[in-house]
């Protein structure tokens, strides 16, 4: 379990205005390569000061390769890191406003309380 | 000593400044009755004539992340840019520029909604210096609610006990019951319309010992998974005082989030 590094490669990417339309339209290779070469990059640091062993899980690995933020509520990724991103990508794709924001409370809705732990 | 001018707690609502700003088609029905409330609520502080703002928000995942992750961080940095592109990308906010208290050190902060949303509903002209405080209602492990209580307290006395003529306003801004990323999220009322009454009144009242009786850092899920931002009223609850009642009151509900506004004037009371 690496909630971390889920909210890593989510709070990554949603910072980079080239990377949100990267993974939008190719979601495997975007985070093949992120975990490839950013997984273990510290935000802070010059890039020669590496962390060694952050890697996702396989399910963690699926879920962010599927765009499937059901999955990642289920697993604790962050709520807004997720929510902010996905509206970042998908939103224009609905013509009612919020229509994307509904229909991600809707495929959440069989999350009663208490729901999953985002602690990290 | 410096003067506490004006303790003023508010929702920070992102969709206000596009919403107040939008002209015909796309401006929304509610649009109006907010910009009245906004400005009849912006008129407590103008009245207060602050010389200096402290500004209680919370960085929302934008420079402080997960691996460095501070509580409690006061920014003492001469400027402050402000607002981040994926504010401007989600809620058309502008980019803003604004002016620090002048100490003797230089660090660097970029500011982000949870503070320019205040200053877009109370000080639009962003003329005055302002004291950045954040708060960590967003990465849990969360401080307790009693931290951010004592938090409010000793800011309110450290204001008082700066030597200065200036006057300073307080504001603080959170959230009442609110989803974000949930099953309950965007509904046609904020998640919880029961706590939001509880909570307003006790704002309201200054009622101290019912918020710390009802709320733990666990009983903020049950309303909303976004509602732990209630602790940054809390906080104000603090600076205004125990059984302080508020001068000023006021509230609109919205779609997705209950809005509330409060102003305290502790001169009046002295």
């Amino acid at each position: 379990m690496s909630k971390y590094l889920v909210n890593k490669f989510l709070f990554t990417v949603d910072r980079d205005p080239e990377l949100v339309e990267r993974y939008r339209a190719d979601p495997g290779g975007t985070v093949d390569w992120w975990e490839a070469e950013r997984a273990n990059v510290i935000l802070n640091l010059p890039t020669g000061e590496r962390s060694t062993w952050l890697t996702f899980t396989e399910e963690e690995r699926q879920a962010l390769a599927t765009h499937d933020y059901p999955k990642l509520f289920k697993l604790g990724a962050h709520n807004f890191l997720t929510l902010t991103l996905f509206i970042a990508m998908f939103e224009r794709d609905y013509d009612e406003p919020l229509g994307f924001q509904l229909e991600y409370a809707r495929r959440l809705s069989h999350f009663a309380l208490p729901y999953p732990d985002i602690s990290t | 000593m410096a003067t506490v001018a004006a303790v003023i707690a508010s929702t920070h609502h992102p969709f206000y400044y596009r919403a107040s700003t939008s002209t015909s088609a796309g401006r929304p029905p509610f649009a109006d009755e907010w910009v009245a409330k906004i400005d009849a609520f912006r008129e407590t502080l103008t009245r207060a004539r602050p010389d200096v703002l402290v500004m209680v928000g919370s960085d929302h995942f934008h420079q402080l992340w997960l691996d460095n992750m501070p509580q409690f961080l006061v920014g003492k940095a001469p400027f402050y840019d402000a607002n981040y592109y994926n504010e401007e990308r989600e809620f058309g906010l502008p980019r803003m520029f604004l002016r620090g208290i002048d100490l003797a050190f230089s660090n660097e902060l970029r500011i982000d909604h949870s503070v320019t949303c205040p200053l877009i509903t109370l000080r639009p002209e962003a003329d005055l210096p302002i004291v950045p405080i954040y708060t960590n209602i967003f990465a849990p492990p969360l401080p307790q609610p009693r931290r951010f209580v004592e938090l409010g307290k000793i800011i309110r006395q450290l204001v008082e006990a700066w030597p200065s003529e200036l006057r300073v306003a307080i504001i603080g801004t959170g959230h009442l019951s609110l989803e974000l990323g949930g099953p309950r999220q965007f509904g046609s009322h904020g998640p919880d319309p029961e706590f939001d009454r509880k909570a307003v009144e006790w704002i309201a009242s200054g009622d101290l010992k019912s918020a710390l009786a009802e709320v733990s850092l666990d009983s903020l899920w049950l309303p909303g998974n976004a509602t732990h931002g209630f602790m940054d009223f809390m906080l104000m609850m603090g600076v205004a005082g125990e059984n302080v009642a508020a001068d000023y009151v006021d509230s609109l509900d919205l779609f997705h989030t209950m809005e509330a506004y409060f102003t305290w004037y502790p001169e009046a009371s002295r």
